[in-house]
């Protein structure tokens, strides 16, 4: 099993902390792992994204240009990454300030209302958490318990504390991930 | 098994430097490098082992801690990169001369001049050609993983002990800024002052009575001691050129097309391999790790195994590629690809290129 994907959006969507959690989460069931971001110019201010790679095997490249699995969270990243998914792959994103949405045939297509059930919860902050959530749901490859696992070990000690509600987040994302029909 | 983390390359250098019980680290930031110094200062090794931890206030005067450092046998090390390596080449080519050990990174980006902070393997010919004036060289040993990030570190260290001479982590903006899976070594103890003394009979340790001055210096003003010098230098790099080869090669049994390639463009690379056997393509992978010594009989028996083509793949407009024509001396057909200027390749440019270039070319 190989996973590739990117998670695109805006700089402080928490895009890069989503992509670290993935990565920690596979490490915690044994499978090789790696996290590329964007770094440099285009990150400070405009949009972010990141590459993970999840495997049981050895992973060559960890740069890409087609993916298993596109997460995306805004405009930009989907006109540039809705043509970068494999035939049969899976996209998912936020139609939260999406104008333009995904119009391709041969890939399945999933909504979460991230922005939106962030803001319900009163937390903006766990909006990458419920986007988490609905991947973990469409894509069952990384457990809820080794997320879990990853957090803890990942999070200084005194972020703890905060541990349930991510996963509060993460389990009303994998509630409320809907497929679109195509 | 040793501690699993979740790092970037430039962290897991980091944190390898105190674990190899370095004594010093001395540097200066500068981007995609710059969370090698973040990470030690925030790290507060000289709490964990007593490391030496220091912003120097330029690349110039980092590099000159390191010469003076090293000289009284401390186990120093330094980073930058490009533009910042090439500020360090004048005390480089002094360590050289005075044979002292020191580790060294250079996480890459797109140059010539300040150039672009994105990664880049132009850096070559500087790295392995001798950067600094005067007939020296340095190992240079190519991370293609975070692991390889830290586990060079501690080689790096013994090789540089071993044969008294700077050795080179050549890494670029992409193993620098990724993360991956990392196991880490176990914590290695620095030596005391007794133990350096004892240990290096060349350190600068402090005139007893009853003991020979130590003079470590680069200078000799009589042409016939500096080619003496030289001589012995020369055969110093001929003992690492014999031993200290290193490489990997992968699919390459039965490989009729080699991609010759280091360091994260080696990582793509096999990418393409994977793609290119996919579709019939008997094509594989030789990884450098060291870049000198470089491996040119390993070479020279691919060609002789039959392989018909070798494309050197580097972020570079073609310099390792010159190493590979000289080692495979025109048994076969070489050819180079790559992007460069802070520009990364991809596995699919790379099979189009193999195709066009050496298969059908």
């Amino acid at each position: 099993m190989t996973e590739e994907i990117i998670i695109a959006g805006f700089g402080g969507q928490g895009v890069l902390s989503m992509g670290k959690i993935l990565a920690y989460s596979g490490i915690m069931q044994e499978q090789e792992v790696s996290w590329m971001p964007s770094y440099g110019p285009e990150m400070r201010g405009g949009t972010a994204n990141v590459t993970v790679i999840i495997s049981d095997e050895r992973i060559s490249s960890p740069i890409l240009t087609i993916f298993d699995t596109a997460i995306i969270l805004n405009q930009q990243s989907m006109d540039k990454f809705e043509k970068s998914v494999k035939p049969g792959g899976t996209l998912i994103y936020d139609p939260n300030g999406i104008t333009h949405h995904p119009e391709r045939k041969d890939i399945r297509i999933f909504q979460i209302e991230g922005a939106q059930l962030a803001a319900e919860m009163g937390n903006t902050k766990i909006f990458n958490m419920i986007v988490l959530g609905a991947y973990m749901n469409v894509k069952p490859i990384v457990k809820l318990e080794n997320v879990i696992k990853g957090l803890k070990k990942s999070l200084p000690e005194r972020y703890h504390k905060l541990i349930p509600l991510n996963e509060d987040a993460i389990r009303l994302g994998m509630k409320n991930v809907a497929e679109i029909a195509n | 098994m040793g501690e699993l983390k979740l790092m970037k390359g430039n962290e897991a250098l980091a944190e390898a430097a105190i674990r190899a019980g370095a004594d010093a680290y001395f540097g200066y930031p500068i981007t995609p490098q710059s969370e090698v110094i973040e990470y030690l200062m925030a790290e507060k090794p000289y709490e964990r082992t007593g490391m030496v931890v220091l912003q120097a206030e330029s690349e110039i005067a980092a590099i000159n801690m390191i010469y003076g450092a090293a000289g009284s046998g401390k186990k120093v090390m330094t980073s930058s990169s490009s533009p910042g390596i090439s500020l360090k080449q004048e005390g480089l080519s002094y360590i050289a001369g005075a044979e002292l050990p020191c580790v060294y990174a250079n996480v890459v980006r797109g140059g010539p001049g300040l150039g672009t902070i994105q990664p880049s393997q132009a850096d070559y010919f500087q790295s392995t050609k001798g950067g600094g004036h005067g007939d020296y060289r340095q190992i240079v040993l190519a991370p293609a993983s975070v692991q390889e990030m830290a586990d060079f570190v501690k080689l790096g260290f013994e090789l540089a002990f071993e044969y008294r001479m700077p050795v080179l982590i050549l890494a670029d903006g992409v193993i620098g800024q990724m993360m991956e899976k990392v196991e880490l070594f176990d914590q290695m103890p620095r030596l005391t002052d007794d133990e350096i003394a004892e240990k290096y009979p060349w350190a600068t340790t402090g005139k007893k009575k009853g003991t020979q001055r130590r003079i470590i210096t680069s200078l000799a003003l009589q042409a016939h001691e500096m080619e003496a010098h030289n001589m012995m230098l020369q055969k110093k790099y001929a003992d690492v050129t014999e031993k200290e080869v290193r490489f990997e090669a992968i699919s390459c049994e039965d490989a009729e097309y080699i991609i010759v390639a280091y360091g994260s463009s080696a990582r793509i690379a096999q990418k393409t391999v994977e793609l290119a056997r996919k579709q019939g393509i008997k094509a594989g992978l030789f990884r450098l790790i060291t870049l000198f010594p470089f491996p040119s009989k390993a070479l020279q028996n691919l060609c002789k195994q039959g392989v018909k083509g070798f494309l050197a793949v580097e972020m570079s407009a073609g310099q390792m590629v010159e190493d590979v024509m000289l080692s495979v001396r025109g048994c076969a057909k070489v050819d180079h690809f790559g992007r460069f200027g802070g520009t990364i390749h991809t596995p699919e440019e790379v099979l189009n290129a193999l195709k066009s270039k050496i298969i059908g070319g």
